[in-house]
């Protein structure tokens, strides 16, 4: 509406500046610390996938948890369940990794962080990205994140186990209770940060009363929505913390494994 | 020469404009919104406090009875009464409108819409959004008049076959048919190209006149336009001579400078002190006053946690008050390094109290000035607020005496009388607005034939000659040479011999913006358009000051250091500016206010009016009581 | 207090131009804005750039100083070293008309395209009754002063010129939101949201966020609640089973 002399040639140019930026501070900085982070986790992640030392009575490691395969020692198994046969030959951190590892990759935090730092797209605010054509998540493949809903409910329940997992390792190697390592308090850390991060995401936001137009008719999914939007703003932070304690965690029980970590200090 | 035929033209996109856009649309006419500025950024913007409207959706007890008391006092009873009259009445059905279109205001517990409570308002009555209503209630006029343009999309085919909006569009000349309206004369601001409207009627929503004073909260925008154009094309101005200005506005940084601080940080224990470091205030409590407030540092201290027992500091005189005070400590020399004096709240409160009492304040000084204020003194002085004055209008239909001409808001005078309340220039803004709007179209179709446009010729060659000039005078200097004289001379406190001394210089101004040059093209080009709006600051400032000389008396936005008192004499009498179509010739003159009809007067108590009316309107006062 | 400041400001008409250097007087407590106009009164008298309230209020001054989108009434230049070179150039993303100045029609273009507020045709004015926690999220929307900031970072148009028709911005992304969370408003605008306006064109890159001035949390409170009610209306076969069976509506 504010068209004025449209046909007036002078207005359809954007000024001619031919750098990619005209910024002057470090923006490529961020990008660069957040690609070597993911990166250290993901190859921290192969590698403990394919690590077999991840149970140490009472700990488990989180990358493998729930261990659902015949190969896991009886005291790993979950609720003492190995519903995977002896076919099952593979490592079985494999078999639960989606569940995690897809709700991170669909979580709208993580995506701003590896479009960013890995896809470049953008590298930074006011930074051009190299890319000529750009469809966002309109089409396929990225139109799957609209997913992420799916791996949230998912996510509660590996949360759920990671949990039962801390209150386990309140006993100690002979099954009693009223033990507290370091690795009760490293599993238990990391368990609540979990929970902070998975209740904290955008799509249980959402649930809990997001999508409702009227808070006022529902107090109590309004209490519930009010508590998760302040976990919310804090989503980037407890993503990182979240990921740091359950590599922190899955490491150290693999220590105890290996036995260079020794009871009774953990 | 791009040239456009429209049944209405408004000339202004704030609050006002917009609500008598609308209302011309939705009347049938053809409306071209027309403005200096984006669509959207209008100075209605700034607007903090709220809205004032009688819904009495906080206390029961208002209604429009009191809010028309509430009025008529602030503006000391030189209101146009008919106007307070139709404002307290239609305040309400404006605001609930606005919520029909999409305006989202703060709520009460029972989920009407809130009102908090203001100076000078006997009950809470300001409809608000935070500190931000101004805002609301433009972006909801804007997307009212997208609303329309959407329907006429889906009707007509074409989105702008009723309402158009013309951005960054400035007008220069009205054009007339003999002695009507027949239409505008402007530029693109963009392009430098002239442009011109065809039409028989035009409402001027202009707002103010702030950008002729240094120390202003006001925009560029506030040049003055619509009151000189209103001038030039034969109507009259009243009310001149009442300026607002708050006492406390940042004086520093110079990037915020008039930028206001609210009353509250004083409410709530900042003092003011001198470059000497003494509180001020206690050497200026005038007579009248003087058993209301302490007369000493401690009784005031006291106060703020003893109210019963003790009296108030000086520091909460009204705002004339208050503003004079400082203005003499500046003038003799005890002023801050930036030209105010020191608002400390630093020493008063702990920091943390500061930052939960005044939010916004802290946010704004942090963020403007990089002053934090919960460690250092603010710097503030009086600032160029708001003009009562403006063209004199029909209260019912905004109707100016040139025919086809209507005007609205700040722009229009006589509503507010000699000082506005703060809450009533956005509801001012929507009932006149819309009136003016309804005046406009009633006043289309009693036309028999459309006027046609003479005058085209001139105002082009009077709008290029900055641009054909060169080695002339620089605009930015005579621009600022005027502000500088105006807030000096014709500023919050008035003397007749400095305002002769303003006028004199404005004479020389008016000279040397003759021979303004402005290089550079025509494309956006500030300097140039500078140079045309001297004209207009040049013309409302010397109306300014020759009805600041003229009123010898002291009332709300008018301060005479040489007539200290209220007048009940001066009360009656109204001061109408004019002037000739070349912007000569500057006349005022006095004219009586009719008196106040009887069912309204009644309204209020004896003992008031006593301390306004003169003896004769007294006994027409008793004989109203008597008759009804 | 007052020194010499570097600054490169670009100037041109039409996208054709380049960047100018002038050494321009600074004072304490100025901002970038401030300068521009010192440079107007005194260097350029022709430079041309949009202001109105100085005061971060109404949106006009945006900018890019030393590449970052910002308002020229809120970027003091005490943030600056006082060598450091200024560079000031208009908004990228739009066309430009002269010196900073841009046109932004593309704004008020997309506005005109977002359905406006649908209340309930028997509510009468002066009966809305609404909660204050019920208009505190679209409020916060509200408080959006059209800089354009926003939609001038957003890489979607910013580096793909040719994705302007199919996407309203974040500024505008931001209003179906404020419409579609507003308690009386009863066009359904998740479908058009994705199909007409281009919600799925955003990443979540945040870039929105960071240069509003009024510290909206445009990605977090408005873009990705309303991709999630989208998802409800798309792409989620549950609450559409939901929603049949329970005819449930908010």
């Amino acid at each position: 509406m504010t068209q004025t002399t449209a046909e007036s040639p002078i207005r359809k140019q954007r000024a001619q500046l031919n750098v990619r930026t005209l910024r002057t501070d470090r923006w490529w900085l961020t990008p660069a610390l957040t690609f070597a982070g993911l990166m250290s986790f993901l190859i921290y992640g192969i590698w403990a996938i394919l690590d077999k030392s991840y149970f140490a009575e009472p700990y488990i490691a989180p990358f493998s948890s729930p261990c659902l395969a015949t190969s896991c020692p009886e005291g790993a198994r979950f609720l003492g369940l190995a519903p995977f046969g002896d076919w099952y030959t593979l490592p079985p951190g494999l078999l639960i990794l989606g569940l995690p590892g897809g709700f991170r990759l669909t979580c709208y935090y993580y995506r701003k962080s590896y479009y960013r730092s890995f896809w470049l797209s953008p590298p930074a605010c006011a930074v051009s990205e190299p890319h000529t054509k750009y469809s966002g998540e309109t089409r396929l493949p990225l139109i799957i994140q609209n997913v992420h809903r799916y791996f949230f409910y998912l996510a509660v329940v590996i949360g759920a186990i990671l949990a039962y997992d801390a209150v386990l390792a309140f006993r100690d190697e002979h099954g009693n209770w009223g033990h507290v390592g370091l690795g009760t308090l490293i599993l238990l850390a990391n368990a609540v940060l979990i929970f902070c991060y998975t209740l904290g995401c955008h799509s249980c936001r959402h649930i809990t009363a997001g999508r409702l137009n009227h808070f006022s008719k529902h107090p109590l999914r309004y209490k519930a929505w009010t508590f998760v939007s302040k976990l919310n703003a804090r989503h980037q932070q407890f993503a990182w913390a979240s990921m740091y304690s359950v590599m922190i965690a899955d490491l150290y029980v693999r220590l105890v494994a290996k036995g260079v970590i020794n009871f009774p200090f953990a | 020469m791009e040239r456009h035929e429209y049944d209405v033209v408004v000339i202004g996109a704030g609050g006002a404009g917009l609500r008598a856009a609308i209302e011309a649309r939705q009347q049938g006419k053809r409306t071209a919104i027309i403005c200096k500025s984006l669509f959207g950024k209008a100075h209605t913007v700034m607007a903090e406090g709220g809205a004032a409207a009688a819904m009495g959706n906080v206390n029961p007890d208002d209604n429009w009875m009191v809010h028309f008391r509430d009025t008529m006092r602030g503006g000391k009873f030189l209101n146009n009464w008919r106007m307070a009259e139709l404002h307290a009445k239609e305040a309400p059905d404006r605001v609930w409108e606005l919520e029909e279109w999409g305006a989202l205001f703060d709520r009460t517990k029972d989920g009407k819409i809130s009102q908090r409570n203001f100076g000078g308002h006997e009950y809470p009555r300001l409809a608000h959004v935070g500190d931000r209503t101004g805002l609301e209630l433009i972006r909801t006029l804007q997307q009212r008049v997208v609303a329309l343009q959407q329907q006429d999309e889906r009707e007509h085919g074409d989105p702008e076959a009723f309402i158009k909006v013309f951005a960054e569009c400035t007008v220069t000349r009205l054009l007339k048919d003999g002695d009507k309206i027949a239409g505008a004369f402007g530029y693109w601001r963009e392009t430098g190209d002239f442009i011109v409207f065809d039409a028989p009627a035009v409402v001027l929503a202009t707002g103010g006149i702030g950008k002729s004073y240094v120390v202003t909260s006001n925009s560029w925008e506030y040049t003055g336009d619509g009151h000189a154009l209103a001038l030039l094309a034969g109507a009259k101005l009243i009310n001149m001579e009442f300026i607002q200005f708050h006492p406390t506005g940042m004086v520093w940084p110079p990037s915020v400078r008039g930028i206001l601080v609210t009353e509250s940080v004083r409410g709530d224990g900042g003092v003011l002190r001198n470059s000497e470091g003494r509180r001020f205030m206690f050497d200026y409590v005038p007579d009248v006053f003087k058993d209301k407030y302490a007369t000493t540092e401690e009784e005031g201290d006291r106060w703020y946690t003893d109210q019963a027992n003790n009296r108030r500091p000086p520091e909460l005189l009204p705002r004339d008050e208050v503003a004079r005070a400082i203005n003499a400590e500046v003038k003799a020399g005890r002023g801050s390094p930036q030209g105010g004096v020191f608002l400390d709240v630093s020493s008063r409160l702990p920091a943390a109290e500061i930052v939960k009492r005044l939010p916004s304040m802290h946010h704004q000084f942090k963020e403007l000035a990089d002053v934090d204020i919960t460690q250092e003194p603010m710097q503030v002085g009086p600032t160029c607020h708001y003009v009562m004055g403006g063209v004199e209008v029909e209260a019912d239909t905004g109707a100016a005496s040139v025919p086809g001409l209507f005007a609205a808001g700040e722009v229009s005078g006589g509503m507010h009388g000699s000082n506005r309340l703060g809450g009533n220039s956005l509801s001012d803004l929507l009932v006149f607005g819309r009136r003016a709007g309804l005046g406009a179209s009633a006043y289309v179709d009693g036309l028999a034939a459309r006027p046609v446009p003479a005058g085209v010729e001139e105002a082009e060659a009077e709008a290029i000659a900055p641009l054909q000039r060169t080695g002339g005078e620089n605009p930015y200097e005579v621009h600022h040479e005027l502000q500088r004289t105006m807030n000096d001379l014709v500023g919050i406190i008035r003397k007749s011999e400095e305002i002769s001394e303003a006028l004199q210089v404005v004479e020389k101004l008016k000279e040397r913006s003759k021979n303004t040059a402005s290089a550079g093209s025509r494309i956006y080009n500030p300097g140039w358009h500078l140079a045309i709006d001297l004209r207009n600051m040049l013309l409302v400032s010397e109306c300014v000051a020759r009805a600041a000389l003229l009123r010898e008396e002291s009332r709300g936005g008018h301060t005479r250091d040489d007539f200290p008192g209220m007048s009940p004499e001066w009360r009656r009498k109204l001061l109408v500016c004019s002037a000739g179509p070349d912007a000569s010739g500057v006349t005022v003159e006095e004219r009586v206010q009719p008196s106040m009809r009887g069912d309204l007067i009644t309204l209020f108590d004896r003992a008031e009016l006593e301390k306004y009316l003169t003896e004769d309107e007294l006994a027409d006062y008793d004989a109203a009581v008597k008759e009804s | 207090m007052g020194y010499k400041a570097k600054f490169r400001v670009w100037r041109g008409e039409g996208g054709e131009g380049k960047l100018e250097d002038f050494t321009v007087e600074v004072n304490e407590g100025e901002v970038v804005l401030d300068v521009i106009h010192r440079l107007q009164a005194t260097q350029a008298p022709d430079l041309a750039v949009r202001w109105n309230c100085k005061a971060g209020k109404c949106g006009s001054c945006s900018m890019e100083i030393n590449g970052r989108p910002r308002l020229g009434c809120m970027t003091r230049m005490s943030t600056f070293d006082e060598s450091e070179t200024i560079t000031v150039t208009p908004m990228r993303t739009f066309p430009v008309i002269k010196d900073l100045v841009c046109d932004v029609s593309f704004n008020y273009q997309k506005a005109r395209e977002i359905p406006s507020f649908t209340p309930p045709k028997d509510v009468k004015p002066g009966e809305y009754r609404m909660q204050q926690i019920d208009v505190e999220r679209s409020q916060e929307f509200r408080k959006c002063i059209e800089c354009f900031m926003c939609n001038n970072v957003c890489h979607v148009i910013r580096d793909h010129d040719e994705n302007k028709p199919a996407f309203a911005g974040p500024r505008f992304l931001m209003r179906i939101a404020e419409l579609d969370m507003h308690p009386y408003d009863e066009l359904d605008r998740r479908e058009s949201a994705q199909e007409d306006h281009g919600l799925g064109y955003c990443n979540i890159t945040k870039c929105c966020t960071e240069v509003c001035p009024e510290h909206i949390k445009i990605t977090d409170n408005a873009l990705i609640p309303m991709k999630e009610r989208v998802v409800d209306r798309k792409y989620d076969p549950l609450v559409w089973l939901g929603s049949k069976i329970f005819k449930r509506s908010n």
